[in-house]
């Protein structure tokens, strides 16, 4: 192997080719657990400049991976052995499928002579992954290492985002192919990059808007996928169209921004829900009317026309029936409808939901006292000021998952990564290890609940032994929130398997290693936060906020985005909520 | 519901059949018929399938299948001019005085016998899946002990120039692959 001619094509082995294929893709990081069916792979590892992260449990390294390509917008990589392993990765590669998210996983195979005899840990991941993947392969060869790995970079990143599985088997490891990166690009006849925008659905689109006199822009994931955030604002603003958006989108456009109204659906402000029942006309940007996003599709905005700009064709009719569906890539779109967007003015419609607003502010729990309690959503507030909104917050799943998205105002694209659309409980803090190696600048916060973090805690060891700034907030209640919400308003109250006995999260976390203090009054908040921030290295600061609080306003599950539970107004409160 | 049939040109590897039928069982679609073969070009298959949904169902079905890495093409050529075949092959039991009522029956429908033994022969028959059931509803009373059919297989009449394959490597014009509602 020494001293070939660079002319040459190298021979190496399957398990350096693969190294070979990540460095040139511009991989710097990995997350992973070594295996038998592996080992090869991780033995050529040594002799290439890139950073294994050893995860406690696949999944976390899965959800490592898909954290680190949400913040950075780069391929995500994860790597795991055959069997356990490979079955392991399943719940973090259907987060990134549901999500968006560029992965690629590389798992490990069985000898191929040994693929069909049941071997130890032999698994059929490919057939097992088929559904959640956007495209797998089954590697069998030294030279088919290298084609395959090109090609899933390139569909992992191309169009619609989302994972790709390579699984290759031990022999392809070992064995030996030449390695040829130029006869190794992508011939996918099969995949078409997204076509320009229509002119003629884009002259459609522009009719509608230019007429619309009660507008409402919903800004998805898409849009932050796209890097189309600053098209979005051109938009926004030319147009004086006022942006509702998703949980995903988030930080599309500014929290601050006047034309900023917040989240909409289940757990969406009251007035954006209202807003999207009144309005004329509804532009949809890189979402895809998520059922949590729509509530009852029969009532979905029945006054509005749509139009719908999304990259992926099979969104388009697909939930709600459109007037309008531009198939494009974001940035594109915006940038042919720009031009013919004409500035109108809409300040009745932005005052009448101003109106809309009404006695939102009363209701809201920032404006009531704490009366010596922590609840969530203030702790949630407190959390934005104490930070200044800088932070890079990764959610787990739940009721603080929603007082974030609520409370935290963020001000710039990438800055809550969360599970959306799968709902993964126990992402937040693997994620946020993905999210501190791919943002090093950025100041990293993992939230999660008491349940949330209990499922993927052992990743508390990676943060030590890969010595990671990540700071993490467990919001403590004692039960499955949101599991006890539900059970609270439409279940009679029959708290089932919901309250949880914890541990002690503060000497659990000093236990790995970790600094940890215990927050039980508000006025702590605020002086704990910043003496956490203050110092270098991960620290564990355990809320232990209201049993029984709950999240409004809430649409219960089929209704009408109108039909909303509101949190009591404090003027009539009782007491009782709902 | 009403029927839907695409033509789905796929690349000839393996798992590919998977890939298409595992997408029409996840989105919740229901397979008639599927039948698939070597196309006009090396190393492409050819799928004609047969769905029962509606026209919303149909525009879904057709762009998910187009996003599947290995499909080369789609086109829904339900409510286009074409020529539509089944082939079954049917063995009916058949004594040798039943076999000369059966010989009549099968020059009737246009069928041809391509075995016989004492006891059966094996009748194979081409036609629009109507004319081989109504064939099927004749010879019942006879007695079918074995039957098999392919599903339907479709081609558009005529000269139309919108499916296009391409040669291996060639890259395949994206016209058809925008979807404008």
């Amino acid at each position: 192997m020494q001293g070939s001619p660079p002319i040459q094509a190298m021979t190496r082995t399957g398990a350096q080719i693969l190294w070979e294929c990540l460095l040139r893709e511009g991989v710097t990081d990995v997350f992973g657990y070594p295996g038998g069916a592996i080992l090869p792979a991780y033995d050529a590892m040594l002799d290439y400049p890139i950073r294994h992260v050893l995860a406690r449990h696949e999944q976390g390294a899965t959800h490592m991976a898909d954290g680190y390509a949400r913040a950075s917008g780069r391929v995500g990589v994860a790597i795991a052995t055959s069997g356990p392993g490979a079955t392991n990765m399943v719940t973090g590669i259907a987060t990134a499928m549901m999500d968006s998210s560029p992965l690629v996983c590389i798992t490990g195979q069985v000898g191929s002579r040994l693929i069909g005899t049941d071997a130890f840990q032999e698994t059929d991941i490919t057939g097992i992954t088929l559904p959640i993947t956007k495209h797998n392969y089954l590697v069998t060869r030294a030279d088919e290492v290298a084609p395959a790995l090109r090609e899933a970079f390139h569909i992992a990143r191309t169009g619609r985002p989302g994972p790709v599985l390579v699984d290759i088997t031990k022999d392809a490891q070992q064995a030996s192919a030449d390695f040829d990166w130029d006869a190794a690009a992508p011939r996918l006849r099969g995949c078409r990059p997204p076509a320009p925008p229509d002119p003629a659905v884009c002259a459609r689109a522009l009719e509608l808007l230019n007429i619309a006199e009660r507008p409402l822009t919903l800004a998805g994931h898409g849009l932050q996928l796209a890097g189309a955030e600053p098209a979005l604002r051109a938009l926004a603003e030319r147009a004086g169209i006022p942006v509702a958006t998703t949980l995903l989108g988030i930080g599309a456009f500014p929290a601050s921004h006047p034309l900023n109204l917040g989240m909409l659906g289940m757990h969406g402000e009251a007035w954006v829900n209202q807003a999207v029942q009144e309005a004329d006309l509804l532009v949809a940007l890189g979402m895809r009317f998520d059922d949590r996003v729509t509530g009852n599709l029969k009532t979905f905005a029945p006054r509005a026309r749509k139009i719908h700009v999304d990259v992926d064709p099979a969104e388009i009719g697909k939930n709600v029936r459109v007037d309008v569906g531009l198939v494009a890539d974001l940035g594109a779109a915006l940038a042919a409808l720009l031009p013919g967007v004409l500035p109108v003015d809409r300040t009745r419609w932005l005052s009448r939901i101003h109106t809309l607003k009404g006695d939102a502010a009363v209701r809201d729990i920032q404006q009531l006292p704490d009366d010596g309690h922590l609840y969530a959503a203030h702790v949630m507030h407190d959390l934005w000021r104490a930070t200044g909104g800088d932070a890079v917050v990764v959610t787990d799943v739940g009721q603080h998952q929603m007082w974030e998205a609520q409370y935290y105002r963020h001000e710039t694209p990438r800055s809550l990564i969360t599970s959306g659309g799968l709902g993964t409980m126990g992402f937040a803090l693997p994620a946020a290890i993905g999210v501190r190696l791919a943002r090093p600048d950025a100041e990293v916060w993992a939230v999660a609940g008491d349940g949330g973090f209990q499922m993927t805690m052992a990743e508390l060891a990676t943060i030590v032994q890969e010595r990671l700034d990540v700071k993490i907030a467990v919001v403590n209640n004692g039960y499955l929130g949101m599991v006890r919400q539900w059970q609270e308003f439409f279940y009679g109250r029959r708290y089932v398997a919901t309250p949880l006995v914890n541990p002690d999260f503060a000497r659990l976390a000093e236990a790995f290693g970790i600094p940890a203090v215990t927050v039980r009054a508000r006025a702590d908040v605020v002086p704990v936060v910043r003496a956490v921030r203050a110092r270098r290295g991960p620290a564990l600061v355990e809320f232990q906020v209201e049993q029984e609080d709950s999240v409004f306003p809430m649409v219960p599950a089929g209704a009408s985005l109108d039909e909303m539970i509101r949190r009591p107004s404090p003027i009539v409160e009782t007491g009782a909520d709902a | 519901m009403p029927s839907h049939t695409f033509v789905v040109y796929v690349e000839d590897r393996p798992g590919v059949l998977n890939r298409v039928a595992s997408l029409c069982r996840r989105r919740g679609f229901n397979i008639e018929s599927l039948a698939v073969g070597h196309a006009e070009t090396p190393g492409v298959s050819r799928m004609t399938i047969v769905v029962e949904t509606d026209a919303a169902g149909a525009r879904r079905i057709e762009a998910n299948l187009a996003k599947l890495v290995n499909v080369l093409q789609v086109q829904n050529i339900t409510d286009v001019p074409t020529v539509s075949r089944d082939l079954v092959m049917i063995k009916v039991a058949a004594d040798a005085a039943a076999r000369a009522h059966l010989m009549q029956l099968v020059d009737v429908f246009r069928a041809r016998i391509v075995d016989v033994a004492p006891r059966s022969v094996v009748i194979e028959m081409t036609g629009t899946e109507d004319k081989i059931d109504g064939f099927l509803e004749v010879l019942r009373p006879y007695g079918v002990l074995e039957l098999v059919r392919t599903g339907r297989v479709a081609m558009v009449r005529g000269h139309v120039p919108a499916v296009r394959t391409g040669t291996a490597g060639e890259d395949t014009p994206a016209d058809e692959a925008t979807h404008s509602v």
